[in-house]
């Protein structure tokens, strides 16, 4: 393993973080501030309560899996899309390291600053609602999975996309209607029988269902099923991109 | 001693079926300098990618220091240094930043007073807090060599390192790759500029439509271009060179018009007073004298049109 390649990659993308941390942590707060106003204060004061807990921190888990897997896709789909678009790639290609290190190093950082991001969502939420997590340990085994997962999808949509517009299409097609579908803002016990069982096709419900058990200890579907999905799911994504790396697609002629 | 960088018959297609190295074989000594001259679209910089891991051979194989470039590629790869030829930088990134990104990504670990070495010897240092994007073209051009030079490389591709840069860097450049030689380093660097080659060069290569037209010696080439022609002008066209000059090995011209001498300009005599006094004396009227030399460029344009004649 070399690494030192690792972590010069790691340091160097966290770098670009941190040159732009304001505007990385001023959208998602703003926005989550928005979601808490219009969902929480508007709506929340029809619906009031979730199966015994306030509407409020109910969409807490949610909004956080939310900007998590956004911010994840986003940082890891830049993160190596960029090289790609301003050349700077030709390095990664002639330098002795494998497709392994080079994922460790792009997708690491891009899971941490999601991850980072996740973390300042949660403390906004505290501002406004009163909340308890019941299985911390959990709670953050999901959140990293999540991050870790999410970013190894961003880095494979980095790769194919061929223009800005690609990069964006992916997550704007399929990754928010997956997201806002998943439950995010409901339970999906809420729903009618048949939108219960088409819900049960997208795989978002499985890990924001997991992320609000380890708070509340309630969960649309039982939670080994949530490790199960998302653990196939970072499986799928590695494969993919191990693939990438021995085929050279889209990166290597 | 074996070549510190062995090319055999690699072959290149891209993926639109358009081959662009069609079998080039090549072997580097180590620590010379070899420039590769070719005109746009010969495949110089397809050869240095595909040596570089940057795009896959299709057939052949490439050894950096006895390590295949496809299965030992950690080996290779981390005795080449790199510089493209298009500037490719992070337009945000401070200049030691992208320095030490280099060094590490080459899996050298963080070593400060190398990094400042080399950004010395490239007058970089001043800038070293500056952003990439606020620095100058030639600048850039530099950093692009820091980088390649980062983690002390045995092999350095140098891709048409001074396309647009101005007489002092390009003398800059001249210096760095010697003062690199002196360190053992070997270099190859591709180039439009035949007086380039000329000045750095040890070997030159002439690569045209995917292949090598020749490689030699400078200083052989350079022999050959020694070679000085004295064409003779006459008033009166001649069907034959006449017998009295036949010791001259002269050259009849086009039309008769004129007798062409080829003399060596580094040898004692030239015969060049001689000659003109015996073709007074064989009774021909001169009209105009005059004399060429066969530059690197001549053989090089003559290399690649024969070439193109044939294809
Ligand atoms: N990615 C690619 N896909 C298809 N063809 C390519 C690709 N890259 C280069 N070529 C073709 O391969 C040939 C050789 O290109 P290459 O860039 O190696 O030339 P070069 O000798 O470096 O030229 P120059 O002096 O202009 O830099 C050209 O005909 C070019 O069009
Ligand atoms: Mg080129």
């Amino acid at each position: 393993m070399n690494w030192s390649a690792v972590r010069a990659i790691y340091v160097f993308e966290m770098a670009r973080f941190f040159r732009t941390i304001a505007q990385s942590l001023i959208s998602p707060v703003l926005s989550t501030s928005l979601y808490f106003v219009v969902f929480g204060a508007a709506i929340g004061s029809r619906i009031q309560e979730v199966e015994g807990v306030s509407y409020g921190a109910f969409i807490v888990p949610g909004l956080v899996m939310l900007t998590v897997m956004t911010q994840g896709i986003s940082n890891a789909s830049f993160g190596i899309y960029f090289p790609k678009f301003i050349g700077t790639i030709y390095e990664l290609l002639s330098a002795p390291v494998n497709f392994l290190e080079i994922v460790m190093g792009y997708v690491g950082a891009a899971a941490t600053k999601a991850m980072f991001i996740g973390v300042v969502i949660l403390i906004t939420s505290f501002f406004f609602v009163d909340i308890t997590i019941q299985h911390p340990l959990a709670m953050v085994a999901f959140l990293v999975l999540t991050c870790v997962s999410f970013a190894l999808f961003g880095f494979i949509i980095g790769i194919w996309a061929g223009s800005f517009e690609q990069l964006q299409l992916v997550p704007l097609l399929i990754v928010t209607p997956l997201v806002f579908l998943g439950g995010s803002f409901y339970s999906i016990s809420m729903l009618p029988p048949v939108w219960q069982t088409i819900s049960m096709f997208n795989p978002v419900v499985y890990l924001i269902s997991g992320f609000r058990w380890s708070f509340f200890g309630l969960a649309d579907v039982p939670i080994l099923t949530s490790l199960l999905a998302i653990a196939g799911f970072t499986g799928l994504c590695l494969g993919a991109i191990w693939w990438i790396f021995k085929s050279g697609w889209r990166i290597r002629q | 001693m074996a070549p510190i960088l062995s090319i055999k018959n690699v072959r290149k297609a891209y993926d639109d079926g358009f081959e662009a190295l069609k079998g080039v074989s090549l072997d580097i000594e180590e620590g010379e300098i070899l420039a590769l001259l070719g005109p746009n679209g010969a495949g110089k910089t397809t050869l240095i990618s595909t040596v570089c891991g940057i795009t896959m051979p299709t057939a052949g194989t490439v050894t950096v220091a006895g390590h295949d470039i496809v299965r030992q590629y950690r080996a290779a790869r981390s005795l080449i240094g790199l510089v493209p030829q298009e500037i490719a930088l992070e337009p945000f990134e401070k200049v030691i930043n992208t320095v030490r990104f280099s060094r590490g990504l080459f899996g050298k670990g963080r070593k400060d007073s190398a990094v400042e070495d080399i950004l010395r010897r490239l007058s970089l240092w001043d800038k070293r807090n500056n952003q990439i994007r606020e620095l100058s073209g030639g600048m850039k051009r530099r950093v692009l060599i820091a980088k390649a030079l980062a983690h002390d490389p045995r092999v350095l591709f140098l891709d048409e390192p001074t396309a647009g840069v101005d007489v002092e860097l390009r003398k800059d450049m001249w210096d760095i790759v010697g003062q690199l030689r002196a360190d053992g380093v070997t270099t190859i660097l591709t180039t439009h500029y035949i007086e380039e080659a000329e000045a750095i060069a040890d070997r030159i290569a002439v690569i045209n439509d995917g292949e090598i037209l020749l490689v030699e010696d400078k200083d052989k080439l350079m022999t050959r271009m020694g070679q000085k022609q004295l064409i003779v002008q006459l008033t009166d066209p001649l069907s034959k060179v006449p017998a009295a000059l036949a010791d001259y090995a002269l050259v009849l011209g086009k039309d008769g018009q004129s007798l062409v001498y080829t003399y060596d300009t580094k040898s004692e005599r030239t015969g060049i007073t001689r000659l003109l006094q015996d073709v007074a004396k064989a009774g021909l009227h001169l009209r105009d004298v005059e004399t060429q030399q066969s530059s690197l460029e001549d053989i090089f344009v003559s290399l690649v049109h024969k070439g193109e004649d044939a294809a």
